[in-house]
């Protein structure tokens, strides 16, 4: 890990990057945002890590911890909200077994992530199961696709 | 005798997510398995292009011969066989495939100035864009204008920020200008944050050069060499194409230093928003590019005197840039003949929600309402009544079904108590609760205030305490003059624009629709049966088959009842999830 | 200078003023929560909003600038409603514990409260609540009462550069924070308590000790190093409870962790309070006179020094005896050796004037150059 931290840091300073910049490229590569990170880009840097982690804990994109294996994306945009999707949620998270706060599964092989509008809101209710786009959702189908891809890697 | 052929698959947003690729991957399949590739050489293509408009009909195909167009809609992959060998080699086009009537009344109020070659051109090849005379205009302002002429002609225009406050941008540009400094920045707002808006994701994956050129017109006009975009992580496609279009324009020199060998010098980068709404507010936006968190900071001093690094910055958004371009190639006189007398040109609005053609729509400003949603959007879907037009996303309101002939421009909608906003447009039917969408809306601002000012940080909560307890039948007298006491004080007190605007859903459901939050606070009713705690589901014996399907959906065991006898629900037990009443085909669960 | 009005008054202050600069100038005040006078502007309270003409919004007079005839108005009617509207805010997200809380009676937003007469409050809702207490040894962090004013985080960023808080989250759930909120591990400084207008952060030696009644508050130099700092000293049943330092202070109420947190040892059983000379034993066994009692108790307690060790044979003796002694001691050594076997260190604890003097006897009445001084090692 510490080998894909340094480089980033590389890239960091030929790029004159910011701390966003370093946060994205450590979650595109890790999946996560661990604190060893955090520590690291503080001390290589010299920038104090509750700045960092002040950066991180602002914006939705970035994890502080590891995902499950697959992830879905439930859109909450207006027309998704319109159309159903707190059914699709409630649906989801039921059917994923999540507890209450948590948004990935005890196996570790779903994540639930809610996000404010993906823009296909033709196709709302919209959910994403790993980048594919599943539009007009039903719960029903839903979960019977996310059920078989949990068989798949029992 | 050669045709000339060209197919255009839609792989705007609603494109891709319908299957776009896999239809112009078959396309390629099909079209060389027929050889007409090889016949025809280089006279077919079959190309992507970005939003064609009418996403709900997506895959939406152009079939092009001798410019003869033909609209296919709903195309699925295992459709263009057929579509080749009947239409393409036959000649006769697949008649129960075609876009039918609604899909004319779509287009034809419609005036495309943005949108126009979005759909014609190949977002991944400028050379597509230079065909269609992109840059042209760059090329003109550059060697032969001086900045003073470009302000001059965008302020004749009349074109105002379609980003959401509608400032004048030949104005912005002017005092931008003005400020003296060394160094200024040109920003690209892509950071399209409004839930229920999609314009500027469409626009940048259907035409990017045009975003490009609007930005080197705009930095020429204030002085500045250096811009950025500054666009959603969320949208991985607009970044990719948008990167495909930066060093493409590289390549051709459109970027870089001497610009058509002239002093001006310009370079853009991209930087990538992270996932926070207030980013869109001009000083939070530039936090966030500076690498910070995205707290916004009291203006005066405006980002045109003091913004990114403390320099001068203009920041427009991807609409009004994509503008520019054909403002110049047009003339400032033809731009502003559309439009009203104080909104000028087009406006692109994304119309979603109960109706039926769902879509991205570009209008001259100043089209009513009603024209929009019965003509463009072909009416409501499933013959539901209109109930209201939500306009403005989070910092706009909700317009009555009864103010269909409201114009839609910037001050009509802002008398009207919404705004033009960055062009979110969702209509709503009589299944939808008014504070139900209120209450949709506060929690979406409140979960996404940056927390600096008390007002939004903790007037915003409660807000939205309020409205969960009115929902929840928990309603208490006087609460909807707390509410409004409330919305005076964040829209009055806040720092910046997400604050002193999140009241707004609020405070127009209350101004059109008081007597459903009244029904909600003293009778506990939901007119609309959206709000769950509100409703009470009981069988209908008369219609009950006892056929147990109920039985078996409801997730608690409230229902209870014999095979072929009527069956009875718990109401203690019973968690108002709607699963019975959604699976009875005898419509014998009965909800109020 | 820039000449304007503010609520009719004529002020001319010089441009780069802010309005509530120039209100305070004038002598018109306005209340704040978030803004402090050495720290950048913040704009998060909103309280301290003005009515500017020309200007539909209310402004912050923290954050904007004064300009040539700008006409200000800091009270009417609508201003102090949206103040009190914003308290109230604040309030429903605050405990209402002033009864026991360290910061009553110097609390900027109980003085407020008071001040806007909010007794009920309307919008009552969800609180904040944070279970998890820092363990560090010196400063109090009780969230639930932070106001998010960024005080802290300012002076801890631009005026110590230590930069251990920072803001964290956002919205409501926003919160002051180290990395991965663990306990505070940073200089404690305590500078971050100086500016905290509420209860949120308070010194862990003050609390219960006393927060007004029969409190003295004595003005002196702080005893710790010659940098000399100005500190008050607040004295309860003649005990120090508590150090702080004004803001009118040459060192501007700034102060380290030593002159802010460490002041238990004036009141120490251990302390020194007369000289001692030490005795060189001229046979084994037990020492003729004990050395102070208490370090002796200690000393056994802790099993650290046999008591008959060499270090600890002292005996107690009157200043005019003891600076008889040292004087008799380095006149010997000088007879003897020379002056260059003696060499003076003195401390960081002494004024410079102190110092001056040391280094005057060193270098004139001893007559060797072997001085220095312990800030140098």
């Amino acid at each position: 890990m510490n080998d894909i931290l340094l480089n980033i840091i590389e890239k960091y300073r030929k790029k004159n990057g910011n701390i966003i910049f370093l946060l994205q490229e450590t979650q595109e590569a890790l999946g996560y945002i661990p604190k060893q990170a955090i520590d690291l880009f503080s001390e290589e840097l010299n920038i104090a890590p509750s700045r960092i982690y002040g950066v991180a804990t602002f914006y939705s994109q970035f994890r502080l911890k590891p995902t499950g294996k697959n992830i879905i994306v439930a859109c909450c945009g207006t027309a998704c909200h319109v159309k159903g999707a707190e059914k699709i949620i409630n649906g989801l998270r039921k059917g994923l077994e999540l507890a209450e706060d948590e948004d990935t599964t005890p196996d570790g092989e779903f994540t639930l992530e809610e996000i404010a509008c993906l823009g296909t809101c033709s196709f709302a209710p919209v959910v994403l199961v790993n980048s594919a786009v599943y539009g007009k959702a039903n719960i029903n189908a839903l979960l019977k696709k996310i059920g078989s891809k949990r068989k798949k890697s029992a | 005798m050669h045709k000339e052929i060209v197919i255009r698959v839609c792989m705007g947003p609603g494109g891709i997510a319908a299957g776009g690729k896999e239809v112009l991957g078959s396309f390629r399949e099909h079209l060389l398995k027929a050889g007409i590739f090889a016949k025809l050489k280089e006279k077919c293509s079959s190309h992507q292009v970005g939003c064609l408009g009418l996403c709900a009909r997506d895959v939406l195909v152009e079939v092009h011969i001798n410019r003869n167009k033909t609209v296919y809609q709903y195309v699925k992959p295992d459709m263009v066989e057929r579509i080749v060998s009947e239409h393409i080699s036959g000649g006769k086009p697949v008649e129960e495939w075609l876009a039918d009537d609604t899909f004319k009344t779509f287009y034809g109020k419609q005036m495309k100035i943005v949108l126009a070659d979005c759909g014609k051109v190949d977002p991944e090849d400028i050379n597509s864009y230079i065909y269609s005379g992109g840059y042209e205009p760059t090329r003109e302002v550059l060697t032969s204008w001086i900045p003073d002429d470009v302000i001059d002609e965008i302020k004749t225009s009349g074109l105002r920020g379609r980003g959401g406050a509608g400032f004048p941008t030949g104005l912005k540009w002017e005092l931008a200008r003005r400020s003296k400094s060394e160094i200024k920045y040109i920003i690209c707002n892509a950071d399209e944050g409004d839930p229920g808006a999609f314009m500027d994701r469409a626009v940048i994956e259907g035409n990017p050069h045009s975003v490009i050129e609007g930005m080197i017109i705009g930095a020429f006009a204030i002085g500045s060499n250096k811009g950025y975009v500054y666009i959603r992580a969320e949208y991985p496609l607009a970044v990719e194409r948008l990167k495909i279009a930066l060093k493409q324009a590289y390549e051709r020199r459109f970027l870089g230093k001497n610009i058509f060998n002239t002093s001006f010098s310009f370079d853009i980068d991209i930087k990538l928003g992270a996932g926070a709404f207030v980013c869109g507010e001009e000083t939070a936006l530039i936090a966030s590019i500076e690498g910070q968190r995205g707290m916004p900071r009291p203006k005066p001093p405006f980002p045109i005197s003091k913004g990114l690094w403390q320099r001068p910055t203009v920041i427009n958004n991807v609409e009004t840039l994509a503008n520019i371009p054909y403002i110049i190639r047009k003339g400032a006189g033809w731009y502003s003949s559309f439009g009203t007398e104080k909104s000028k040109g087009t406006k692109v609005f994304a119309l979603t929600g109960k109706i039926r053609n769902t879509g991205l729509i570009e209008v001259p400003m100043g089209i009513s309402l009603r024209e929009i949603i019965y003509e463009i959007g072909g009416g409501i879907e499933g013959g539901k009544a209109l109930k209201a037009v939500q306009t403005g996303g989070p910092s706009g309101g909700c317009i009555p079904a009864s103010m269909l002939d409201l114009n839609v421009d910037y001050e009509s909608l802002a008398k009207a108590g919404s705004i033009v906003g960055s062009g979110g447009m969702i209509v709503l039917d009589e299944d939808n609760c008014m504070v139900n969408m209120a209450k949709y809306f506060i929690q979406f601002t409140q979960a996404e205030s940056c927390g600096k000012c008390v007002p939004c940080r903790v007037g915003t909560k409660r807000l939205l305490e309020i409205l969960e307890r009115i929902t929840k039948g928990q309603g208490r007298d006087g609460d909807i003059e707390r509410l409004e006491r409330l919305c005076n004080g964040v829209k009055n007190t806040s720092l910046c624009g997400l604050g002193q605007t999140a009241p707004n859903p609020i405070l127009s459901t209350i101004r059109y629709f008081r007597e459903e939050y009244e029904t909600h606070i003293r009778d506990k009713k939901c007119p609309a049966k959206v709000c769950k705690d509100l409703l009470i589901y009981s069988i209908i014996e008369e219609k009950c088959k006892g056929c147990g399907t109920c039985m078996k959906a409801c997730p608690s065991g409230a229902i209870t009842g014999d095979k072929k006898k009527p069956h009875k629900i718990d109401p203690n037990k019973c968690i108002r999830c709607g699963a019975c009443f959604d699976v009875c085909k005898f419509k014998s669960v009965g909800r109020d | 200078m820039i000449k304007l009005t503010i609520d009719g008054k004529l002020i001319e202050v010089p441009a780069e003023k802010t309005i509530l600069e120039a209100a305070r100038i004038a002598g018109i005040s306005i209340p704040t929560l978030c803004h402090h006078p050495k720290l950048t502007p913040f704009g998060g309270c909103r309280l301290c909003i003005v009515e500017v003409k020309g200007i539909p919004r209310l402004v912050t007079s923290c954050t904007t600038t004064v300009s040539e005839g700008m006409e200000v108005l800091t009270s009417t009617p609508d201003i102090e409603d949206m103040r009190k509207f914003v308290l109230e805010l604040i309030l429903s997200d605050h405990p209402n514990d002033c009864m026991v809380c360290e910061k009553s009676g110097s609390c900027a937003l109980q003085e407020l409260a008071y001040k806007y007469d909010i007794r009920e409050n309307e919008f009552s809702g969800e609180r904040r609540i944070y279970t998890k207490r820092d363990g560090n040894p010196f400063i109090e962090r009780d969230l639930e009462k932070c106001i998010m004013c960024g005080r802290c985080v300012k002076v801890c960023d631009e005026v110590q550069g230590v930069e251990a808080i920072d803001f964290g989250n956002r919205g409501f759930n926003t919160k002051i924070c180290t990395s991965f909120e663990e306990d505070l591990d940073c200089e404690f400084c305590g500078q971050c308590v100086a500016v905290c207008p509420t209860g949120a952060l308070t010194g862990k030696l003050w609390a219960h000790t006393g927060r007004l009644d029969d409190v003295k508050e004595v003005n002196t130099i702080c005893p710790y190093c010659g940098t000399g700092c100005n500190i008050t000293v607040h004295v309860k049943d003649n005990e120090i409870i508590r150090v702080t330092s004004g803001k009118e202070t040459w060192n501007e109420g700034w102060l380290c962790v030593k002159g802010r947190f460490g002041y238990k040892f004036v009141s120490s059983p251990e302390r020194l309070t007369k000289p001692l000379i030490r005795i060189v034993p001229k046979t084994k066994g037990k020492p003729e006179v004990r050395s102070q009692k208490s370090e002796v108790k200690k000393q056994k307690e802790d099993n650290f020094l046999p008591i008959t060790h060499y270090s600890s044979l002292f005996r107690e003796a009157s200043w005019d005896e003891a600076l008889d002694h040292v004087a008799a001691k380095l006149k010997e050594i000088k007879t003897k050796y020379g002056p260059d076997a003696i060499a003076g260190l003195s401390s960081a604890r002494c004024t410079n004037e102190e110092n001056y003097i040391f280094q005057k006897f060193i270098r004139a009445a001893i007559g060797t150059n072997n001085v220095d001084h312990c800030a140098r090692l």
